[in-house]
This record gives structure tokens, sequence and C-alpha cells, in this order.
């Protein structure tokens, strides 16, 4: 193998990521330092900035982009639509653990209990199992078209999942907060909390999409790298391959 | 044979029930060894939890639920298993007829294995756990039937995956199981509800998310049976 193949792709800074790092940066320090402590809370009332931004883009974005992506995929067989799917299903994981072990944080001093088996963190604890569940799936299966296929089926029936998960759940009694920004009438936070909290969460949606980028430019390549081995080791036709059906 | 018309999708998904329920009655083995597990879960509950903290009609519920979906497991991983010996498979998909037949067939025969071991480990949990079964018994035949036909729906589609993969049946709990959270939890409630002495009434809300569960989980797992297969 050479390695002067495709010298243009050997790319410096990422500059999105970058930039969405500082933002982020810049949001720790604003909600610690320039954010007023909440009344009753305390100190503790600043994982918000953490966790419900996290929440959001975990829960909703990327499994909506997860769900849509694949959906399309079985529709159009592009390959690009699975690569974003897989990245995102990727980058969710890890917004979805931040979640995880950000809420029992807080849960601790505020609800005295690390964990309760309350509707939304149920909901978000079996939605990471999913998460979890495909991205093995995605582990287990060897060629390119049939992991494409299977992932797209389960994050499609995943996003069916969710209302009846939620459902379910719904019915036992319930301890988390109520939404509290998205809600009919004003917003109960504070303009500075709530400046914070925009502002955290636009952060928090650029370093979203800027992992998704990256992990979705790693795909690419990787893929390039495959079919690009592929052609140099088989001159004649793969014979590894599964038998034609 | 071939001056015969292939069959309609009924008939032929009547006809691939057929094929694996004759393999099953034949071997028996995957049938034996979910009754042989659900007795020995039935069995082994009881004992992990102390019966003078807990009574048995509290327990009840959940052992049932918890035994079913393994014990489904067991067998859906089965049933495309059976399909990669010699590549068995390929001559199904050859065959002259639809893919959703090819669903379909699975499907029924999937649940009734499933509702067999169900009519053995019903039984078998009133016995060791005392339950007045005869009181609730038709309200809960009911909801078996209920939780096996989403359960199957979701276990079919998930093992025709689950057999292509390097992990095979491992990979079928962990895809399957969050599933069936929806099925689980309106059973065991409604079971809990019934087993009390509560009328069926009250437990309404749980038996139309399981009723909700079956009509959208059938329809897409048969829509998404064929993105499964095709190559």
């Amino acid at each position: 193998m050479t390695t002067s193949s495709k010298p243009e792709e050997r790319s410096g800074i990422d500059w999105f990521l970058t930039i969405a790092v500082l933002a982020v940066a810049a949001t720790f320090v604003r909600a610690i330092f320039f954010t007023p402590v909440e009344a009753r809370q305390g100190a503790a009332q600043k994982i918000f900035y953490v966790h419900a931004p996290s929440a959001f883009i975990g829960l909703y974005v990327a499994f909506g982009i997860v769900a849509v992506a694949g959906a399309l995929y079985l529709w159009l067989r592009d390959e690009r639509l699975d690569r974003v799917a897989a990245s995102s299903a990727e980058v969710g994981v890890m917004y979805l653990t931040v979640v995880l072990i950000t809420g029992p944080l807080w849960g601790r001093p505020i609800w005295g209990t690390w964990w309760t088996w309350d509707a939304r963190l149920t909901l978000t604890l079996f939605l990471w199992f999913v998460f979890l569940g495909y991205l093995i799936l995605r582990g287990a299966v060897e060629d390119h078209g049939t992991r494409a296929r299977y992932s797209a089926v389960l994050g499609v029936l995943g996003a069916l999942l969710v209302p009846f998960i939620h459902l379910s759940v719904y019915l036992f009694r319930t301890l988390h907060p109520m939404p509290i920004v998205l809600k009919p009438g004003r917003p109960s936070l504070p303009n500075s909390m709530l400046a914070t909290f925009a502002m955290s969460f636009v952060s928090f949606s650029l370093l979203f999409l800027a992992l998704l980028r990256a992990r979705y430019r790693l795909a690419a390549r990787a893929d390039a790298l495959v079919a690009e081995e592929e052609v140099e080791s088989s001159p004649v036709p793969n014979l590894r391959a599964e038998p034609v059906r | 044979m071939s001056a015969r018309t292939p069959p309609g999708t009924l008939a032929a998904a009547a006809l691939i029930a057929r094929k694996d329920l004759a393999i099953e009655f034949r071997t028996r083995s995957a049938f034996l060894s979910a009754i042989v597990f659900s007795l020995l879960a039935i069995a082994i509950f009881y004992f992990a939890w102390d019966a003078t903290a807990v009574s048995s009609v509290d327990l009840a519920p959940g052992v049932l639920w918890v035994i079913f979906t393994f014990s489904g497991i067991l067998g859906l991983h089965r049933s495309f298993g059976v399909e990669e010996a010699d590549r068995a498979i390929d001559a199904l998909l050859v065959s002259p007829v639809d893919r959703e037949a090819v669903f379909l067939g699975k499907a029924l025969a999937n649940l009734a294995f499933v509702l067999g071991v169900q009519a053995l480990a019903i039984p078998a949990v009133a016995l060791f756990y005392n339950l007045p079964l005869t009181r609730v018994l038709a309200p809960l035949i009911g909801i078996a039937v209920l939780a096996a036909i989403g359960l199957v729906a979701v276990g079919t589609l998930f093992s025709s995956m689950a057999a292509n993969t390097r992990l095979a049946e491992l990979l079928l709990p962990v895809l399957a199981l969050p599933f069936f959270v929806p099925i689980v939890l309106p059973a065991a409630q409604t079971t809990a509800r019934l087993l009390a002495g509560r009328p069926i009434s009250e437990a309404m809300g749980w038996l139309r998310i399981l009723i909700a569960f079956d009509i959208v989980f059938v329809v897409a797992c048969a829509l998404a049976f064929p993105f499964t297969l095709e190559d």
C-alpha cells in the first residue's frame, strides 16, 4: 500500500469541530460564572445546562435522523444516507450517555435518589438500549448493503416503538419536571437563565453537527478504502461473496 | 407439481407454517427446551424471593410474562436459524411465493409455538404459585393471545435479521427485548389487576396499548420483512 494515493484528503484541523468545542466551553463559563444560582436547588441546578440540551438532541434530533435517514435509505438506496444514520446513532449514543450520567448526578441532591422508574427516565434508558442494539447490529454484519438495510429497518421500527414505550411508562406516576421552556405561555425561567439555556442549546447542537460531520467523513473514507482494496485484491469477481439469490 | 399454479399468499403461508411445525414436531428440540426452561425459571423465581415477604399472587404476573418473553426468544431464533443449514432459505426464496407469505407462515408457526409454551406455562405458574386460575382463565387467555401476536411479529422479523449476522442468536435478545417492553408491561399489569380480583375494565388503558402495538407492529414488520431478505 502506498500512502500517497490521495494526498488531498489529509486535511488539517476540523474548524467546525473546533468552533463547536469552543462554543461549548464558552457555555460552561457562562453557566458557571455569569448565570444566577437557582434559589432552591443551589449550584446543582447548573447541570441543567448540560442535561436538557443533551436530552433533546439525543432523544429527538439524533433518533429522528436515524429513523428518517433509514426510511429514505430503504427508498432511495443511497449509501450516504446509511452513513448519516450510522454517524447520528453513534453521536446520539454519546449524548444519551451524557444524559444518563448527568441525570442521576442531578437527581441525587434534588430528588434524594440516583434513579427512579419515572416515565422519561425509563424512555431514555430504553432508547439508549435501542441505540446500542443498533450499533451492535451494525458491528455484526459484514456486507455493506445488508448492514445498511438491516440497520435502516431497526431505525424505522425504533421510531415506531418510542410512542409505545412512552405510553406504557407514562401510566406510572411521574417525578420528572414537566417542560419549562417549550410549554404554552411564557417560559418559567428568568431571562438570564433562559439566555444561558439558549446558548447551551445552540452550542450543543453545533457540537452534534460537528461530530456528525466528522464521523460521516470517517465512514466515507473507510468505505472508499474498502472499495479500493477490493478492486486491488480481486481482478476476478469476489469469490467469497454470498451466493447470488 | 409443474401443472399446478403457485399457491396464493394465505395458502403459501399455511404451507410454510405447516413445514416449520412439522420440523418442530419431529425433532421437538426447541419446544421441549422452552418448556423445561419455563418450568425451571418458575421454580427458581419462586425461591429467589422470600415468599413470606412478597405474596405469590404479587409475584406471579411478573414471573409469568418475563418467562413468556425469554421462552419465546428460545423458539424465535430457531425460526430462521433452521433455514441456515444447507442454505434452505435460498430454496424458500426461489419458490414462487410472496415474501409476505414467508413472513406470515413463519409468524404463524412461531405463534403456535409461543401459545403452545404458554398453554403449559400458565397452568404451571398457577399450580406452583397457588393462583385462582379458573376465575381469571378467559381474560388471561385473551391477554396471552394479544401478547403473543406482538411478540411473534417483532421476533420473526428480528430472527430473520439475526440469523444473517455473525452474532446469530446472541443478537436476537439485544434487538428484541426493548421492543417487548410495551408487551410485557401491559400484560403483567393487566394480569396483576385480574389476580387481585379487580374487573378487567380497570386495565383498559393497558389493553389498548397492547392492541395498538399488535396492529402497528404486525403491519410494520410484514412491510419491513422483504428488506431483510433481498440481495
